[in-house]
């Protein structure tokens, strides 16, 4: 199967980094794509905690929102927000946290609150949600994001979720207990952080891609890592497992709605 | 307990300039009890929700907020609120002050306004701005092993609104499913108004499943399909295609304005509501 899109490509690539039983803290939209695809492929005990409060939930399609009634329905438990964020998360009980954003940086610092000044804002995006306490406390944070001068920007217009701060030993000193930012994928390839400068380095591309390509979307001088893997393209499974799942999912949200009499 | 019709219930328990939380995260959203709140034109509204979402965006088109305490405001799944982004972008209708918060740090919030504490606490808020444009967000230091914490004040509504499933006739009120931080801002409120889908004459046993009991609700509202197009788990799924199609409609002032006119400033209440869209069974 070589006719693949980008976007298939980015769930796959993502999935693939998530292991069996790993603790996972999913955001909606692609990363819940990436968190499922694994879960129905090499990864069926994968626990997914949504912020909603479900935890261990197995959904059949994908969720439009983080509280749909399916991820209730197919979790193991359902507890309270508060409980999530205290006992579970900040507790360090989170393997693995996903998040996406409008802006990242070159030490992997996200931006998902306004376009311009704060006060008075170009583009009111909608804020913060869990992701600053997801960065800090996840014991890694996955990134899912298009990479375009826009997007992969030499400077945050606000500093919503850290990542490795100014970089160096920046994050260590500043309290957060999570690892931070491991892997941001893009739909080139992937950005992982030097060892100690903490910049994100290109250490992998999709077929097809090239460097070239990589470093025209990226807003700062984008660096190599000395060897950039080729990643491999999603195979037949993959594929069959994550259209039937959309599919699944699109006939699931066009279901018309009957209220009780 | 006293059981009043919406109207009363708005009418009686919401004032123009009060701190109202019409909690819910996604499932069991008050939609009817916030479309009274705009037929009623409150003003000068404090709205506090973790994840404002339509409703909100509704009263804030509709002129009814000046400030809005909150942690995460979008169309779940579908994008921005656009009557959210015109406000603070544009100040249309009118500015709205913003004191804007993480997840974690408005859940800590809560938690402390339930136990009548002073500030919440967490170890939150690392590295974000959010400390930079919010004066709200400080820090504590533990008197024990002087580690900085972050603190936030303590949320405490005038009225907390909640839709919930059942309610018995004495007024115990049972919620099920996700339930966000709804019990912690129901017990944080000076007055809790709640709106259910059903009033029977004894509930299940409650085994760890959500209940407040009669003596902190100060009144249930009979309101079935009070939650749509939320849902309510066990009664009705969420309408994700109601949710998709207000992007269209909130997009363009004129276009928002005139389907408020005719959907919900048009309707008597919410059963009228629901006639309207051809969506009452």
């Amino acid at each position: 199967m070589s006719d693949w899109t980008r976007d298939e490509m980015m769930t796959v690539v993502a999935a693939r980094l998530l292991w069996n039983r790993c603790v996972c803290f999913v955001g909606i939209g692609l990363p819940s794509a990436a968190c499922n695809l694994a879960r129905l492929t090499h990864a069926p005990d994968i626990v997914l905690i949504y912020e909603s409060g479900t935890i261990g939930t197995r959904p059949d399609v994908l969720p439009l929102s983080i509280g749909d009634g399916e991820l209730a329905e197919t979790a193991a438990c359902v507890v309270p927000l508060p409980d999530i964020f205290s006992y579970y998360l900040q507790a360090g009980r989170v393997d693995v946290g996903f998040l996406g954003a409008a802006q990242i940086d070159r030490h992997g610092n996200l931006n998902s609150t306004v376009i311009g000044p704060y006060d008075a804002p170009t583009t009111r995006l909608p804020g913060a949600g869990g992701a600053p306490e997801i960065a800090a406390h996840a014991r890694q944070t996955f990134v899912m994001l298009k990479a375009n001068p826009r997007s992969c920007v030499p400077r945050l217009d606000f500093r919503t979720s850290a990542g490795f701060l100014d970089g160096g030993t920046a994050r260590e000193r500043s309290g957060a207990r999570g690892g931070g930012p491991c892997s941001v994928i893009t739909d080139f390839g992937i950005l992982t952080p030097h060892a100690e400068t903490r910049e994100l380095q290109l250490s992998s591309l999709f077929p097809g891609a090239t460097v070239g390509e990589a470093q025209a979307a990226v807003g700062w001088p984008l660096m190599p890592a000395p060897r950039v893997e080729a990643l491999p393209a999603p195979s037949a499974d993959e594929l069959v497992a994550l259209r039937a799942l959309h599919s699944r999912t699109r006939a699931a949200h066009s279901r018309a709605v009957h209220l009780p009499a | 307990m006293p059981f009043p019709t919406l109207r009363e219930a708005i009418e009686r328990h919401v004032n123009d300039g009060a701190c109202v939380a019409l909690e819910g995260f996604t499932h069991l959203i008050p939609f009817a009890a916030g479309h009274e709140i705009i037929r009623q034109r409150r003003r000068d509204l404090h709205l506090v929700r973790m994840t404002p979402d339509l409703i909100y965006d509704q009263l804030i088109g509709m002129g009814c907020a000046s400030k809005l305490t909150f942690s995460w405001g979008g169309n779940p799944g579908v994008g921005s609120l656009h009557r959210l982004r015109d406000a603070v972008e544009h100040a249309w209708p009118g500015p709205l002050a913003l004191d804007e918060h993480t997840h974690a740090g408005m859940a800590a919030a809560y938690c402390a306004g339930a136990a009548r504490l002073p500030f919440g606490m967490l170890r939150g808020y690392i590295g974000t701005d959010l400390v930079t444009v919010n004066p709200r967000i400080r820090s504590v230091r533990c008197p024990f092993t002087g580690e900085q914490l972050a603190a936030v004040p303590a949320i405490n509504p005038d009225v907390t609104i909640l839709h919930a499933q059942r309610a018995d006739r004495a007024g115990n009120v049972a919620l099920t499913g996700i339930i966000g931080a709804q019990r912690e801002a129901a017990l944080a409120a000076r007055t809790l108004l709640v709106t259910v889908e059903e009033i029977v004459a004894a509930l299940p046993p409650a085994m760890n499943s959500i209940v407040l009991p009669h003596w902190v609700v100060t009144a249930v509202v009979h309101c079935p399909g009070g939650a749509y197009p939320a849902y309510a788990q066990g009664y009705y799924a969420r309408d994700n295609s109601f949710y998709q199609a207000w992007d269209a409609i909130s997009r363009d002032r004129s276009t928002f304005r005139s389907w408020m006119d005719r959907h919900v400033i048009g309707s008597r209440d919410h059963r009228g509501f629901l006639a309207s869209l051809g969506a009452a069974a």
